[in-house]
């Protein structure tokens, strides 16, 4: 297991927003959490990599425990994509060289420039290298948003709603990136959802959030319509469409 | 064939990268001959070979003394107090997050002109007589820079502590500057109430911002803490780019952003108060310089820092060769110039909408 977490606790203001987590995820996996507004998942994802601070528990990242490693030392071992990304004038290049960051000593070396191109490659933004970020397309600007945390070789990525202000063929192609990376760099990725139905098309694993705490951690055998009920507050039922599975939300009373 | 693109991508961008290291290349070539005219202009007639044969040694005389004494000096200070203000504004800019941030626009120099007055006048750290060109005689410039600091950190510290309160939007933060300014412009009036009649008469000079008035030895300090702060921010230029992309990402790049952004703001304003305290109010050339520079090369620190520290002191050399010039032998205030400069530039960046930089 690349990361493990246990026993995590977090609390703003003495209010308890997250308790008693506990969860591992191993290299080329998916993981997908999965919750409504206000289950803590957001908050999860930053007390992985210490832009919060939990009040207890340990976050493991292969041999080491987080709380143990200066930021920079996360910075080099995890990748973050926050939900708002600002940018200022520069092109797909700086962008992503910018990854690199946390491995540069003063000046940028040639292996640095060699880890930003095959990242470019990777994921298809060769021929965009010196557009500028204000220049591109929403699903082209969290493509390179995403090449920016590769190119920090991460062995754990962390995103954070990934594909919400995209449209369905952006939503799709991002998240085929990101599982593919998931593969193809042997990293794991732990992605905050919230369409269920396209974390049950890309996620290895999921984690329920629910009242603050796990609901429910595992593959495919967790996501029961009992369980996705229960922590939704919804009425669903679980289809399939051929082989996908779709889930389907019953409304009361509604059409 | 892969490789072959793959080597393409990389040196595009070298190439890319090199083009901004031209552009300040050249803006320094031509801050150097802007240098040689402006020690040249002026009523001694002087040829320009003349200045380039002094400066050598190879001359002595009346034009030694005119140029190594009066107009050396007051070149290499409008220079290096431009890029001072220019690079302060540059990395305000980026750890406030606000574009319109400057150390005129937020208060930090009128805070800095505050404290310095109070040194002057109230601590005994300067003379003042009303009739010349160097109508304050500062007697201490470690106590006034110290006094300015202290004044500037005030205006930095309200700012950085409206930074923090969530929702001050940038408009909001330059109207709180503007109360700053107009709070410390109120206390410095106040002060030369009490001050005697030839102290007014200099201190109303002072504050206009007027460059001839640095020595040899003011030039040595303010130039020592430029140099200083522009080495610091250059050394931070990764995490000024990580910033740019958002606190988060920033913090998850590995950049500890409130060290940074406390340094970064401590540092520009000891450089705005080593600048103003010489040389008093003098506006918009910390937003003229970096706003400028970003157009021309982009928003990337590593080129960005020292492109702005050149066109800053390009920028405030040929407004005071201007102010000296224009309507020669009566020589302008360059704090007027660098507004009548600067001021349809911030218009311009307000209407434009802040948010695209």
């Amino acid at each position: 297991m690349i990361l493990a977490v246990d026993g995590l606790e977090f609390s703003y203001n003495s209010h308890a927003v997250l308790r008693d987590i506990k969860f591992a995820v191993a290299r080329g996996e998916f993981l997908a959490i999965l919750g409504n507004n206000g289950a803590g998942k957001s908050t999860l994802l930053k007390c992985l990599n210490k832009i919060l601070k939990p009040r207890r528990g340990t976050i493991m990242i292969e041999k080491d425990n987080i709380f143990n490693l200066s930021r920079l030392e996360v910075a080099r071992k995890m990748g973050y994509v926050a939900q708002m990304y600002e940018s200022g004038r520069v092109t797909v290049f700086d962008a992503v060289l910018l990854g690199r960051k946390p491995h540069i000593k003063w000046d940028v070396s040639p292996r640095d420039l060699e880890v930003v191109q095959r990242v470019l490659r990777v994921l298809d933004l060769e021929g965009f290298s010196l557009r500028y970020l204000d220049e591109l397309s929403g699903g082209e600007l969290q493509k390179v948003i995403i090449a920016r945390a590769l190119a920090q070789e991460p062995g754990v990525l962390l995103l954070d709603e990934p594909t919400s202000n995209l449209d369905l063929k952006n939503q799709l192609e991002v998240l085929k990136t990101i599982k593919g990376a998931a593969r193809e760099e042997n990293l794991a990725a732990v992605v905050v959802m919230h369409d269920l139905n396209l974390a049950l098309r890309f996620a290895d694993k999921f984690l329920l959030l629910k009242n603050s705490t796990v609901f429910a951690c595992g593959g495919m055998e967790i996501m029961t319509p009992e369980n996705l009920t229960a922590v939704y507050g919804v009425p669903v039922t679980l289809a399939r469409m051929g082989p996908i599975p779709v889930i389907v939300p019953f409304i009361p009373g509604g059409p | 064939m892969h490789q072959l693109v793959m080597a393409n991508v990389a040196q595009g961008y070298l190439k890319y990268t090199r083009r901004k290291v031209l552009v300040i290349g050249l803006l320094s070539i031509l801050s150097v001959f802007l240098g040689v005219y402006a020690i040249n202009a002026g009523s001694a007639e002087l040829t320009p070979v003349q200045v380039l044969q002094t400066l050598l040694g190879q001359v002595e005389g009346q034009a030694q003394v005119i140029i190594w004494n009066i107009r050396l000096p007051r070149v290499l200070a409008a220079f290096t107090a431009g890029a001072g203000l220019s690079v302060a504004g540059c990395v305000m800019q980026n750890i406030l997050r606000n574009p319109l941030a400057s150390p005129f626009t937020l208060g930090v120099s009128q805070g800095a002109a505050f404290g310095a007055a109070v040194a002057i006048l109230a601590l005994g750290a300067g003379s003042t007589h009303s009739t010349g060109a160097d109508a304050v005689l500062i007697n201490n410039p470690y106590l006034v820079t110290c006094s300015a600091f202290l004044g500037a950190m005030a205006a930095t510290l309200i700012i950085l502590f409206l930074a923090r309160v969530k929702g001050v939007s940038p408009e909001a933060m330059v109207l709180a500057g503007v109360a700053l300014g107009s709070l410390f412009s109120a206390a410095t009036i106040i002060l030369q109430y009490f001050a005697s009649d030839v102290q007014v008469a200099a201190m109303v000079f002072w504050t206009f911002g007027d460059i001839g008035r640095a020595s040899w030895r003011d030039l040595e300090l303010m130039a020592t803490v430029t140099g200083a702060g522009l080495l610091y921010f250059m050394a931070n230029r990764w995490n000024y780019n990580a910033l740019d992309s958002g606190e988060e990402t920033a913090q998850g790049l590995g950049v500890q952003v409130e060290k940074i952004r406390l340094t970064g703001m401590f540092i520009a304003s000891l450089i705005t108060a080593a600048v103003v305290s010489f040389l008093g109010i003098i506006g918009f050339i910390g937003l003229a310089g970096p706003h400028l520079m970003r157009r021309v090369i982009g928003g990337d620190h590593r080129f960005l820092i020292p492109a702005a520290a050149v066109t800053g002191g390009f920028l405030l050399l040929a407004s005071d060769t201007v102010a000296r010039t224009v309507i020669s032998p009566v020589v302008l205030p360059v704090g007027a110039i660098t507004s009548f400069m600067g001021a349809p530039l911030f218009l311009y960046l307000l209407s434009r909408g802040y948010r695209k930089r």
